[in-house]
Protein backbone atom coordinates (compact mmCIF):
# COMPACT_ATOMS: atom_id res chain seq x y z
CA UNK A 1 0.00 0.00 0.00
CA UNK A 2 1.08 3.54 -0.64
CA UNK A 3 -0.56 4.81 2.53
CA UNK A 4 1.47 7.38 4.33
CA UNK A 5 1.65 7.12 8.09
CA UNK A 6 -1.43 8.73 9.55
CA UNK A 7 -0.36 11.47 11.97
CA UNK A 8 -3.77 11.46 13.63
CA UNK A 9 -4.76 7.83 14.19
CA UNK A 10 -7.60 8.67 16.58
CA UNK A 11 -9.44 10.70 13.97
CA UNK A 12 -12.18 8.83 12.11
CA UNK A 13 -11.64 7.91 8.46
CA UNK A 14 -15.31 8.48 7.68
CA UNK A 15 -17.22 11.26 9.40
CA UNK A 16 -20.84 11.82 8.51
CA UNK A 17 -22.44 14.66 10.45
CA UNK A 18 -26.17 15.48 10.50
CA UNK A 19 -26.60 14.57 6.86
CA UNK A 20 -29.85 15.01 4.94
CA UNK A 21 -30.31 13.81 1.40
CA UNK A 22 -33.38 14.80 -0.53
CA UNK A 23 -34.21 13.37 -3.94
CA UNK A 24 -36.26 15.27 -6.45
CA UNK A 25 -38.25 12.99 -8.68
CA UNK A 26 -38.86 14.98 -11.84
CA UNK A 27 -41.51 13.92 -14.26
CA UNK A 28 -40.16 15.58 -17.36
CA UNK A 29 -36.94 15.90 -19.27
CA UNK A 30 -38.08 18.28 -21.96
CA UNK A 31 -37.83 22.04 -21.89
CA UNK A 32 -41.20 22.32 -23.66
CA UNK A 33 -43.12 20.61 -20.86
CA UNK A 34 -41.13 22.54 -18.30
CA UNK A 35 -42.12 25.85 -19.87
CA UNK A 36 -45.74 24.85 -20.46
CA UNK A 37 -46.24 23.63 -16.91
CA UNK A 38 -44.52 26.69 -15.48
CA UNK A 39 -46.78 29.00 -17.51
CA UNK A 40 -49.87 27.07 -16.42
CA UNK A 41 -48.80 27.50 -12.81
CA UNK A 42 -48.51 23.77 -12.26
CA UNK A 43 -44.76 23.81 -11.81
CA UNK A 44 -45.09 22.22 -8.40
CA UNK A 45 -46.56 19.11 -9.97
CA UNK A 46 -43.49 18.58 -12.11
CA UNK A 47 -41.54 17.09 -9.28
CA UNK A 48 -41.89 15.32 -5.98
CA UNK A 49 -39.34 15.28 -3.23
CA UNK A 50 -38.35 12.37 -1.10
CA UNK A 51 -36.07 12.41 1.92
CA UNK A 52 -33.66 9.50 1.58
CA UNK A 53 -31.53 10.37 4.59
CA UNK A 54 -32.62 12.31 7.64
CA UNK A 55 -30.10 13.71 10.11
CA UNK A 56 -27.68 10.81 9.82
CA UNK A 57 -24.46 10.96 11.82
CA UNK A 58 -21.90 8.19 11.93
CA UNK A 59 -18.21 8.01 12.55
CA UNK A 60 -16.06 5.13 11.42
CA UNK A 61 -12.47 4.62 12.54
CA UNK A 62 -9.55 3.13 10.66
CA UNK A 63 -9.71 -0.66 10.40
CA UNK A 64 -13.35 -0.97 11.41
CA UNK A 65 -15.65 -3.30 9.50
CA UNK A 66 -19.15 -1.93 9.45
CA UNK A 67 -22.30 -3.51 8.08
CA UNK A 68 -25.08 -1.17 6.94
CA UNK A 69 -28.40 -2.91 7.33
CA UNK A 70 -31.97 -2.03 6.57
CA UNK A 71 -34.86 -2.82 4.31
CA UNK A 72 -35.00 -1.70 0.69
CA UNK A 73 -35.28 2.06 0.46
CA UNK A 74 -33.91 2.67 3.93
CA UNK A 75 -31.06 4.78 2.56
CA UNK A 76 -28.11 2.38 2.75
CA UNK A 77 -26.95 2.77 -0.83
CA UNK A 78 -27.51 6.51 -0.74
CA UNK A 79 -25.25 6.71 2.30
CA UNK A 80 -22.55 4.76 0.44
CA UNK A 81 -22.86 7.12 -2.51
CA UNK A 82 -22.37 10.10 -0.23
CA UNK A 83 -19.27 8.50 1.27
CA UNK A 84 -17.84 7.70 -2.16
CA UNK A 85 -18.52 11.25 -3.36
CA UNK A 86 -20.85 10.27 -6.19
CA UNK A 87 -23.57 12.35 -4.51
CA UNK A 88 -23.42 15.42 -2.30
CA UNK A 89 -25.52 15.87 0.86
CA UNK A 90 -28.25 18.53 0.93
CA UNK A 91 -27.44 19.33 4.55
CA UNK A 92 -24.71 18.30 6.95
CA UNK A 93 -21.21 17.26 6.16
CA UNK A 94 -19.42 14.15 4.87
CA UNK A 95 -15.67 13.83 5.21
CA UNK A 96 -13.34 10.94 4.50
CA UNK A 97 -9.64 10.24 4.74
CA UNK A 98 -7.69 8.56 1.96
CA UNK A 99 -8.76 6.89 -1.24
CA UNK A 100 -12.25 5.48 -1.29
CA UNK A 101 -13.24 2.84 -3.79
CA UNK A 102 -14.98 -0.41 -3.92
CA UNK A 103 -17.63 -2.65 -5.11
CA UNK A 104 -20.48 -0.33 -5.74
CA UNK A 105 -22.35 -2.06 -8.51
CA UNK A 106 -19.50 -4.26 -9.61
CA UNK A 107 -18.58 -3.75 -13.19
CA UNK A 108 -20.06 -0.27 -13.58
CA UNK A 109 -17.03 0.69 -15.62
CA UNK A 110 -16.95 -2.46 -17.72
CA UNK A 111 -17.65 -2.09 -21.38
CA UNK A 112 -19.00 -5.08 -23.35
CA UNK A 113 -17.04 -4.22 -26.50
CA UNK A 114 -13.68 -4.33 -24.78
CA UNK A 115 -11.78 -7.51 -24.05
CA UNK A 116 -11.35 -8.80 -20.52
CA UNK A 117 -7.77 -7.53 -20.49
CA UNK A 118 -8.77 -4.03 -21.61
CA UNK A 119 -11.53 -3.95 -19.04
CA UNK A 120 -9.10 -4.87 -16.28
CA UNK A 121 -6.98 -1.86 -17.21
CA UNK A 122 -9.91 0.50 -17.60
CA UNK A 123 -11.52 -0.52 -14.34
CA UNK A 124 -8.28 -0.62 -12.42
CA UNK A 125 -7.70 3.00 -13.48
CA UNK A 126 -11.28 3.95 -12.62
CA UNK A 127 -10.79 2.50 -9.15
CA UNK A 128 -7.70 4.65 -8.68
CA UNK A 129 -4.89 2.25 -9.59
CA UNK A 130 -1.85 3.48 -11.48
CA UNK A 131 -0.65 1.84 -14.70
CA UNK A 132 2.34 0.31 -12.94
CA UNK A 133 0.13 -1.03 -10.14
CA UNK A 134 -2.25 -2.71 -12.60
CA UNK A 135 0.61 -4.28 -14.53
CA UNK A 136 2.08 -5.63 -11.30
CA UNK A 137 -1.22 -7.12 -10.15
CA UNK A 138 -2.56 -8.17 -13.54
CA UNK A 139 -1.68 -11.85 -13.23
CA UNK A 140 -3.11 -12.04 -9.72
CA UNK A 141 -6.33 -10.40 -10.86
CA UNK A 142 -6.79 -12.85 -13.73
CA UNK A 143 -5.82 -15.84 -11.59
CA UNK A 144 -8.30 -14.85 -8.90
CA UNK A 145 -11.12 -14.56 -11.43
CA UNK A 146 -10.25 -18.01 -12.88
CA UNK A 147 -11.05 -16.93 -16.45
CA UNK A 148 -7.51 -16.99 -17.89
CA UNK A 149 -8.68 -18.64 -21.08
CA UNK A 150 -11.09 -15.84 -21.93
CA UNK A 151 -9.07 -12.81 -20.93
CA UNK A 152 -8.59 -11.68 -24.53
CA UNK A 153 -12.22 -12.29 -25.46
CA UNK A 154 -14.67 -9.39 -25.59
CA UNK A 155 -16.67 -9.17 -22.41
CA UNK A 156 -20.00 -9.31 -24.28
CA UNK A 157 -19.32 -13.01 -24.89
CA UNK A 158 -18.86 -13.70 -21.17
CA UNK A 159 -21.50 -15.37 -19.08
CA UNK A 160 -22.83 -13.14 -16.31
CA UNK A 161 -20.90 -15.22 -13.78
CA UNK A 162 -17.60 -14.75 -15.59
CA UNK A 163 -18.25 -11.06 -15.94
CA UNK A 164 -18.91 -10.59 -12.23
CA UNK A 165 -15.88 -12.66 -11.28
CA UNK A 166 -13.56 -10.50 -13.29
CA UNK A 167 -15.16 -7.28 -12.08
CA UNK A 168 -14.98 -8.41 -8.49
CA UNK A 169 -11.41 -9.52 -8.91
CA UNK A 170 -10.33 -6.10 -10.18
CA UNK A 171 -12.12 -4.34 -7.36
CA UNK A 172 -10.72 -6.56 -4.64
CA UNK A 173 -7.19 -5.89 -5.86
CA UNK A 174 -7.59 -2.12 -5.90
CA UNK A 175 -6.58 -1.64 -2.24
CA UNK A 176 -8.24 1.64 -1.37
CA UNK A 177 -8.08 3.06 2.14
CA UNK A 178 -11.82 2.73 2.51
CA UNK A 179 -13.46 -0.23 0.86
CA UNK A 180 -17.17 0.04 0.12
CA UNK A 181 -19.06 -3.14 -0.67
CA UNK A 182 -22.62 -2.86 -1.96
CA UNK A 183 -24.56 -6.07 -2.28
CA UNK A 184 -21.99 -8.09 -4.13
CA UNK A 185 -21.74 -11.03 -1.82
CA UNK A 186 -23.85 -12.99 -4.28
CA UNK A 187 -21.14 -13.10 -6.92
CA UNK A 188 -20.78 -16.32 -8.86
CA UNK A 189 -21.18 -19.81 -7.54
CA UNK A 190 -20.72 -21.03 -3.98
CA UNK A 191 -16.96 -21.79 -4.22
CA UNK A 192 -16.29 -18.38 -5.71
CA UNK A 193 -18.38 -16.67 -3.04
CA UNK A 194 -16.30 -18.49 -0.42
CA UNK A 195 -13.16 -17.26 -2.07
CA UNK A 196 -14.44 -13.68 -2.09
CA UNK A 197 -15.40 -13.83 1.56
CA UNK A 198 -12.02 -15.26 2.46
CA UNK A 199 -10.37 -12.47 0.54
CA UNK A 200 -12.46 -9.81 2.28
CA UNK A 201 -11.61 -11.36 5.64
CA UNK A 202 -7.91 -11.27 4.75
CA UNK A 203 -8.25 -7.58 3.92
CA UNK A 204 -10.02 -7.02 7.21
CA UNK A 205 -7.30 -8.83 9.13
CA UNK A 206 -4.77 -6.59 7.41
CA UNK A 207 -6.54 -3.54 8.84
CA UNK A 208 -8.68 -2.57 5.85
CA UNK A 209 -11.60 -0.27 6.65
CA UNK A 210 -14.75 -1.89 5.31
CA UNK A 211 -18.30 -0.64 4.86
CA UNK A 212 -20.62 -3.38 3.67
CA UNK A 213 -24.22 -3.23 2.49
CA UNK A 214 -25.97 -6.55 2.12
CA UNK A 215 -29.27 -8.28 2.69
CA UNK A 216 -27.48 -11.54 3.37
CA UNK A 217 -27.49 -11.42 7.17
CA UNK A 218 -25.49 -14.60 7.60
CA UNK A 219 -22.66 -13.46 5.36
CA UNK A 220 -22.53 -9.96 6.78
CA UNK A 221 -22.03 -11.41 10.27
CA UNK A 222 -19.03 -13.31 8.98
CA UNK A 223 -17.35 -10.12 7.82
CA UNK A 224 -18.41 -7.23 10.03
CA UNK A 225 -17.93 -6.42 13.71
CA UNK A 226 -20.12 -3.38 13.88
CA UNK A 227 -23.64 -2.95 12.55
CA UNK A 228 -25.68 0.14 11.75
CA UNK A 229 -29.38 -0.20 11.03
CA UNK A 230 -31.19 2.38 8.92
CA UNK A 231 -34.95 2.74 8.77
CA UNK A 232 -36.56 5.28 6.44
CA UNK A 233 -33.38 7.29 6.26
CA UNK A 234 -32.65 7.40 9.97
CA UNK A 235 -30.13 5.54 12.09
CA UNK A 236 -32.10 3.37 14.51
CA UNK A 237 -29.26 1.29 15.87
CA UNK A 238 -25.48 1.56 15.98
CA UNK A 239 -23.95 -1.37 17.84
CA UNK A 240 -22.47 -4.80 17.31
CA UNK A 241 -23.33 -6.72 14.17
CA UNK A 242 -25.20 -9.30 16.28
CA UNK A 243 -27.48 -6.63 17.77
CA UNK A 244 -28.11 -5.19 14.32
CA UNK A 245 -28.98 -8.55 12.82
CA UNK A 246 -31.30 -9.32 15.76
CA UNK A 247 -33.15 -6.08 15.18
CA UNK A 248 -33.56 -6.91 11.50
CA UNK A 249 -34.85 -10.36 12.32
CA UNK A 250 -37.54 -8.67 14.39
CA UNK A 251 -38.42 -6.79 11.19
CA UNK A 252 -36.47 -3.53 11.49
CA UNK B 1 -3.25 7.91 -9.68
CA UNK B 2 -1.66 7.69 -6.28
CA UNK B 3 -2.70 9.34 -3.11
CA UNK B 4 -1.81 12.94 -2.55
CA UNK B 5 -1.06 14.19 0.98
CA UNK B 6 -4.29 16.19 0.87
CA UNK B 7 -6.25 12.97 0.36
CA UNK B 8 -4.80 11.48 3.52
CA UNK B 9 -6.35 14.23 5.63
CA UNK B 10 -10.08 14.44 6.21
CA UNK B 11 -11.60 15.88 3.06
CA UNK B 12 -14.95 16.12 1.33
CA UNK B 13 -15.35 13.29 -1.18
CA UNK B 14 -16.57 14.14 -4.65
CA UNK B 15 -14.94 17.54 -5.02
CA UNK B 16 -12.38 18.17 -7.72
CA UNK B 17 -10.66 21.29 -8.92
CA UNK B 18 -12.10 20.81 -12.37
CA UNK B 19 -10.17 20.92 -15.62
CA UNK B 20 -6.91 21.79 -13.86
CA UNK B 21 -6.94 18.37 -12.21
CA UNK B 22 -7.39 16.39 -15.44
CA UNK B 23 -3.69 16.08 -16.42
CA UNK B 24 -3.11 14.02 -13.25
CA UNK B 25 -5.52 11.45 -14.68
CA UNK B 26 -3.75 11.03 -18.02
CA UNK B 27 -3.63 7.24 -17.73
CA UNK B 28 -7.36 6.83 -17.22
CA UNK B 29 -7.95 9.53 -19.83
CA UNK B 30 -5.97 7.59 -22.42
CA UNK B 31 -7.96 4.43 -21.63
CA UNK B 32 -11.25 6.31 -21.94
CA UNK B 33 -10.18 7.69 -25.32
CA UNK B 34 -9.23 4.22 -26.52
CA UNK B 35 -12.54 2.87 -25.27
CA UNK B 36 -14.53 5.50 -27.16
CA UNK B 37 -12.64 4.83 -30.38
CA UNK B 38 -13.14 1.10 -30.01
CA UNK B 39 -16.84 1.45 -29.30
CA UNK B 40 -17.35 3.82 -32.20
CA UNK B 41 -15.90 1.40 -34.74
CA UNK B 42 -17.26 -1.85 -33.37
CA UNK B 43 -18.51 -4.14 -36.08
CA UNK B 44 -17.39 -1.76 -38.81
CA UNK B 45 -15.39 -3.17 -41.72
CA UNK B 46 -13.77 0.07 -42.79
CA UNK B 47 -13.22 1.28 -39.21
CA UNK B 48 -11.07 4.39 -39.01
CA UNK B 49 -11.14 4.60 -42.83
CA UNK B 50 -14.53 6.26 -42.46
CA UNK B 51 -12.78 9.32 -41.09
CA UNK B 52 -11.22 9.69 -44.57
CA UNK B 53 -14.25 8.71 -46.62
CA UNK B 54 -16.71 11.12 -45.02
CA UNK B 55 -14.75 14.36 -45.46
CA UNK B 56 -13.65 13.28 -48.94
CA UNK B 57 -17.26 12.88 -50.08
CA UNK B 58 -18.24 16.06 -48.28
CA UNK B 59 -15.47 17.95 -50.03
CA UNK B 60 -16.40 16.56 -53.43
CA UNK B 61 -20.08 17.46 -53.06
CA UNK B 62 -19.41 20.98 -51.79
CA UNK B 63 -16.75 21.56 -54.42
CA UNK B 64 -19.13 20.60 -57.23
CA UNK B 65 -22.07 22.55 -55.82
CA UNK B 66 -20.25 25.66 -54.64
CA UNK B 67 -17.15 25.73 -56.78
CA UNK B 68 -18.56 24.62 -60.11
CA UNK B 69 -22.30 25.21 -60.10
CA UNK B 70 -22.20 28.50 -58.19
CA UNK B 71 -18.84 29.42 -59.79
CA UNK B 72 -17.05 30.41 -56.59
CA UNK B 73 -14.16 28.61 -58.20
CA UNK B 74 -13.66 31.59 -60.50
CA UNK B 75 -13.67 34.15 -57.70
CA UNK B 76 -11.39 32.43 -55.20
CA UNK B 77 -8.13 30.99 -56.54
CA UNK B 78 -7.26 27.45 -55.44
CA UNK B 79 -10.84 27.20 -54.23
CA UNK B 80 -10.57 23.55 -53.30
CA UNK B 81 -7.84 24.24 -50.73
CA UNK B 82 -9.75 27.28 -49.47
CA UNK B 83 -12.91 25.22 -49.12
CA UNK B 84 -11.29 22.21 -47.49
CA UNK B 85 -9.35 24.16 -44.87
CA UNK B 86 -12.64 25.71 -43.75
CA UNK B 87 -14.54 22.42 -43.82
CA UNK B 88 -11.89 20.67 -41.73
CA UNK B 89 -12.08 23.40 -39.09
CA UNK B 90 -15.88 23.38 -38.90
CA UNK B 91 -15.89 19.56 -38.80
CA UNK B 92 -13.63 19.44 -35.78
CA UNK B 93 -15.69 22.13 -34.04
CA UNK B 94 -18.89 20.18 -34.64
CA UNK B 95 -17.42 16.91 -33.55
CA UNK B 96 -15.97 18.26 -30.32
CA UNK B 97 -19.25 19.96 -29.53
CA UNK B 98 -21.39 16.90 -30.27
CA UNK B 99 -19.11 14.43 -28.46
CA UNK B 100 -18.73 16.54 -25.35
CA UNK B 101 -22.44 17.32 -25.15
CA UNK B 102 -23.38 13.66 -24.97
CA UNK B 103 -20.35 12.63 -22.91
CA UNK B 104 -21.94 12.77 -19.44
CA UNK B 105 -25.23 11.13 -20.42
CA UNK B 106 -23.28 8.58 -22.48
CA UNK B 107 -21.22 7.59 -19.47
CA UNK B 108 -24.19 7.50 -17.10
CA UNK B 109 -23.33 4.12 -15.51
CA UNK B 110 -19.93 5.45 -14.47
CA UNK B 111 -21.03 8.93 -13.46
CA UNK B 112 -23.81 7.52 -11.31
CA UNK B 113 -21.80 4.92 -9.46
CA UNK B 114 -18.19 5.86 -9.06
CA UNK B 115 -16.76 9.25 -8.34
CA UNK B 116 -14.25 10.55 -10.86
CA UNK B 117 -13.64 14.18 -11.79
CA UNK B 118 -16.52 14.48 -14.25
CA UNK B 119 -14.55 16.74 -16.59
CA UNK B 120 -12.70 13.57 -17.62
CA UNK B 121 -15.55 12.60 -19.94
CA UNK B 122 -15.81 15.82 -21.97
CA UNK B 123 -12.01 16.01 -22.16
CA UNK B 124 -11.83 12.40 -23.41
CA UNK B 125 -14.39 13.34 -26.08
CA UNK B 126 -12.22 16.28 -27.07
CA UNK B 127 -9.28 13.94 -27.67
CA UNK B 128 -11.40 11.54 -29.68
CA UNK B 129 -12.45 14.42 -31.92
CA UNK B 130 -8.81 15.43 -32.38
CA UNK B 131 -7.86 11.88 -33.35
CA UNK B 132 -10.48 12.07 -36.09
CA UNK B 133 -9.16 15.48 -37.04
CA UNK B 134 -5.64 14.22 -37.81
CA UNK B 135 -6.46 12.25 -41.00
CA UNK B 136 -8.41 15.23 -42.33
CA UNK B 137 -5.46 17.54 -41.73
CA UNK B 138 -3.19 15.06 -43.48
CA UNK B 139 -5.44 15.09 -46.56
CA UNK B 140 -5.59 18.87 -46.41
CA UNK B 141 -1.80 19.08 -46.20
CA UNK B 142 -1.38 16.86 -49.25
CA UNK B 143 -3.84 19.02 -51.18
CA UNK B 144 -2.03 22.19 -50.09
CA UNK B 145 1.37 20.78 -51.11
CA UNK B 146 -0.02 19.87 -54.56
CA UNK B 147 -0.99 23.53 -54.93
CA UNK B 148 2.52 24.72 -54.09
CA UNK B 149 2.20 25.26 -50.35
CA UNK B 150 5.26 27.15 -48.98
CA UNK B 151 4.48 28.12 -45.41
CA UNK B 152 6.45 30.56 -43.32
CA UNK B 153 6.62 30.43 -39.52
CA UNK B 154 3.58 32.72 -39.25
CA UNK B 155 1.47 30.33 -41.33
CA UNK B 156 2.39 27.40 -39.09
CA UNK B 157 1.66 29.51 -36.04
CA UNK B 158 -1.75 30.37 -37.50
CA UNK B 159 -2.58 26.66 -37.86
CA UNK B 160 -1.61 25.93 -34.26
CA UNK B 161 -3.49 29.02 -33.09
CA UNK B 162 -6.58 27.90 -34.98
CA UNK B 163 -6.49 24.48 -33.32
CA UNK B 164 -6.07 25.98 -29.86
CA UNK B 165 -8.87 28.43 -30.52
CA UNK B 166 -11.37 25.82 -31.69
CA UNK B 167 -10.46 23.49 -28.80
CA UNK B 168 -11.17 26.17 -26.19
CA UNK B 169 -14.33 27.37 -27.91
CA UNK B 170 -15.86 23.93 -28.46
CA UNK B 171 -14.83 22.54 -25.06
CA UNK B 172 -16.27 25.59 -23.29
CA UNK B 173 -19.60 25.24 -25.11
CA UNK B 174 -19.45 21.45 -24.73
CA UNK B 175 -19.02 21.63 -20.94
CA UNK B 176 -22.10 23.84 -20.74
CA UNK B 177 -24.23 21.68 -23.00
CA UNK B 178 -23.11 18.41 -21.42
CA UNK B 179 -24.33 19.66 -18.04
CA UNK B 180 -27.63 20.93 -19.46
CA UNK B 181 -28.06 17.70 -21.36
CA UNK B 182 -28.26 15.85 -18.05
CA UNK B 183 -31.23 18.00 -17.04
CA UNK B 184 -32.90 18.35 -20.42
CA UNK B 185 -32.16 16.09 -23.35
CA UNK B 186 -33.15 19.02 -25.61
CA UNK B 187 -29.56 20.20 -25.35
CA UNK B 188 -28.53 17.73 -28.05
CA UNK B 189 -31.04 19.26 -30.45
CA UNK B 190 -29.76 22.75 -29.76
CA UNK B 191 -26.25 21.51 -30.50
CA UNK B 192 -27.47 20.01 -33.78
CA UNK B 193 -28.84 23.43 -34.69
CA UNK B 194 -25.54 25.12 -33.87
CA UNK B 195 -23.72 22.55 -36.01
CA UNK B 196 -26.04 23.13 -38.92
CA UNK B 197 -25.62 26.89 -38.80
CA UNK B 198 -21.88 26.91 -38.03
CA UNK B 199 -20.67 26.07 -41.53
CA UNK B 200 -22.76 28.83 -43.14
CA UNK B 201 -21.92 31.60 -40.67
CA UNK B 202 -18.20 31.16 -41.10
CA UNK B 203 -16.29 31.99 -44.29
CA UNK B 204 -16.07 28.39 -45.47
CA UNK B 205 -17.75 28.48 -48.90
CA UNK B 206 -17.33 32.16 -49.61
CA UNK B 207 -14.76 34.87 -48.86
CA UNK B 208 -15.11 37.32 -45.98
CA UNK B 209 -15.19 40.20 -48.49
CA UNK B 210 -18.55 38.96 -49.85
CA UNK B 211 -20.04 39.24 -46.38
CA UNK B 212 -18.61 42.68 -45.82
CA UNK B 213 -20.03 43.87 -49.13
CA UNK B 214 -23.49 42.48 -48.41
CA UNK B 215 -24.27 43.38 -44.78
CA UNK B 216 -24.38 46.62 -42.73
CA UNK B 217 -21.34 47.50 -40.67
CA UNK B 218 -22.66 46.39 -37.29
CA UNK B 219 -23.61 42.95 -38.66
CA UNK B 220 -20.12 42.63 -40.10
CA UNK B 221 -18.75 43.25 -36.61
CA UNK B 222 -21.05 40.58 -35.17
CA UNK B 223 -19.95 38.18 -37.89
CA UNK B 224 -16.28 38.76 -37.11
CA UNK B 225 -16.84 38.27 -33.37
CA UNK B 226 -17.65 34.62 -34.02
CA UNK B 227 -14.50 32.82 -32.83
CA UNK B 228 -15.17 30.05 -35.33
CA UNK B 229 -14.88 32.59 -38.19
CA UNK B 230 -11.53 33.62 -36.77
CA UNK B 231 -10.43 29.98 -36.51
CA UNK B 232 -11.46 29.35 -40.14
CA UNK B 233 -9.53 32.44 -41.27
CA UNK B 234 -6.50 31.23 -39.32
CA UNK B 235 -6.66 27.96 -41.26
CA UNK B 236 -7.04 29.88 -44.53
CA UNK B 237 -3.98 31.84 -43.59
CA UNK B 238 -2.11 28.67 -42.66
CA UNK B 239 -3.07 26.33 -45.49
CA UNK B 240 -4.50 28.34 -48.36
CA UNK B 241 -2.64 31.68 -48.37
CA UNK B 242 0.83 30.06 -48.83
CA UNK B 243 -0.27 28.11 -51.93
CA UNK B 244 0.37 29.30 -55.51
CA UNK B 245 -1.75 29.51 -58.64
CA UNK B 246 -0.97 27.79 -61.95
CA UNK B 247 1.60 30.43 -62.85
CA UNK B 248 3.41 30.06 -59.51
CA UNK B 249 2.22 33.35 -58.05
CA UNK B 250 1.41 33.17 -54.32
CA UNK B 251 -2.25 33.59 -53.40
CA UNK B 252 -1.42 36.52 -51.16
CA UNK B 253 -0.14 38.41 -54.20
CA UNK B 254 -3.14 37.56 -56.41
CA UNK B 255 -5.73 38.62 -53.83
CA UNK B 256 -3.57 41.63 -52.85
CA UNK B 257 -4.03 42.09 -49.11
CA UNK B 258 -7.36 40.30 -49.19
CA UNK B 259 -6.18 36.92 -47.93
CA UNK B 260 -7.39 37.88 -44.50
CA UNK B 261 -9.90 40.47 -43.34
CA UNK B 262 -8.93 44.00 -42.27
CA UNK B 263 -7.87 44.23 -38.65
CA UNK B 264 -7.24 40.48 -38.57
CA UNK B 265 -4.79 40.80 -35.65
CA UNK B 266 -7.45 42.46 -33.56
CA UNK B 267 -10.09 39.90 -34.51
CA UNK B 268 -7.74 37.09 -33.48
CA UNK B 269 -7.45 38.70 -30.05
CA UNK B 270 -11.24 39.11 -29.84
CA UNK B 271 -11.74 35.48 -30.89
CA UNK B 272 -9.35 34.21 -28.24
CA UNK B 273 -10.85 36.45 -25.57
CA UNK B 274 -14.38 35.23 -26.30
CA UNK B 275 -13.22 31.60 -26.31
CA UNK B 276 -11.44 31.95 -22.99
CA UNK B 277 -14.53 33.54 -21.47
CA UNK B 278 -16.69 30.71 -22.84
CA UNK B 279 -14.31 28.09 -21.48
CA UNK B 280 -14.36 29.63 -18.01
CA UNK B 281 -18.12 30.03 -18.19
CA UNK B 282 -18.49 26.42 -19.37
CA UNK B 283 -16.45 25.18 -16.44
CA UNK B 284 -18.55 27.25 -14.01
CA UNK B 285 -21.87 25.99 -15.42
CA UNK B 286 -20.50 22.43 -15.33
CA UNK B 287 -19.44 22.76 -11.70
CA UNK B 288 -22.75 24.16 -10.52
CA UNK B 289 -24.61 21.20 -12.00
CA UNK B 290 -21.99 18.51 -11.38
CA UNK B 291 -23.00 17.65 -7.83
CA UNK B 292 -26.45 16.62 -9.05
CA UNK B 293 -25.38 14.53 -12.06
CA UNK B 294 -25.58 11.20 -10.22
CA UNK B 295 -29.18 11.66 -9.11
CA UNK B 296 -30.46 13.23 -12.35
CA UNK B 297 -29.17 10.52 -14.62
Amino acid sequence: MTNTVDPTPDEPVIRVQSVDKIFTLRHTRSIKEYVVWTVKGRKGELSQTFKALNNVSISIGSGESVGLLGLNGSGKSTLLKLISGVMQPDAGDVQIKGLVAGLIEVGAGFHPDLTGRENVYLNGAILGMSEEEIERKFDDIVAFSEIEKFIDTEVKFYSSGMFLRLAFSVAIHSQPDIFLVDEILAVGDEPFQRKCLDRIRELKAAGQTLVVVSHDLRRIQEICDRGIVLRQGEVVLDGTIAEAVDLLHQGA
Amino acid sequence: MNRTPAMMRLHHPGHSRGLIEIPRWYFLLSLLVRKELRVRYRGSVLGMLWTYVKPAIQLLVYYLAMGRFLRLNAQIPNYIVYLFSGIVMVNVFNEILRNTTSSIVGNAPLVGKIYLPRELFPVASLWVAFIHFIPQVVVLLIAAVLFGWRPGPMNILAVLGGILLVAMLALGLGLMFSAWNVLFRDAENIVDLISMVAIWFSPVFYAWSMVQAAVPGWLWTVYQCNPLSVAVELFHYGFWAPTRDGGGTPITVITANAANPPGFGMWICVGFAISVVLLVLGQLVFRTHESRFAEEL
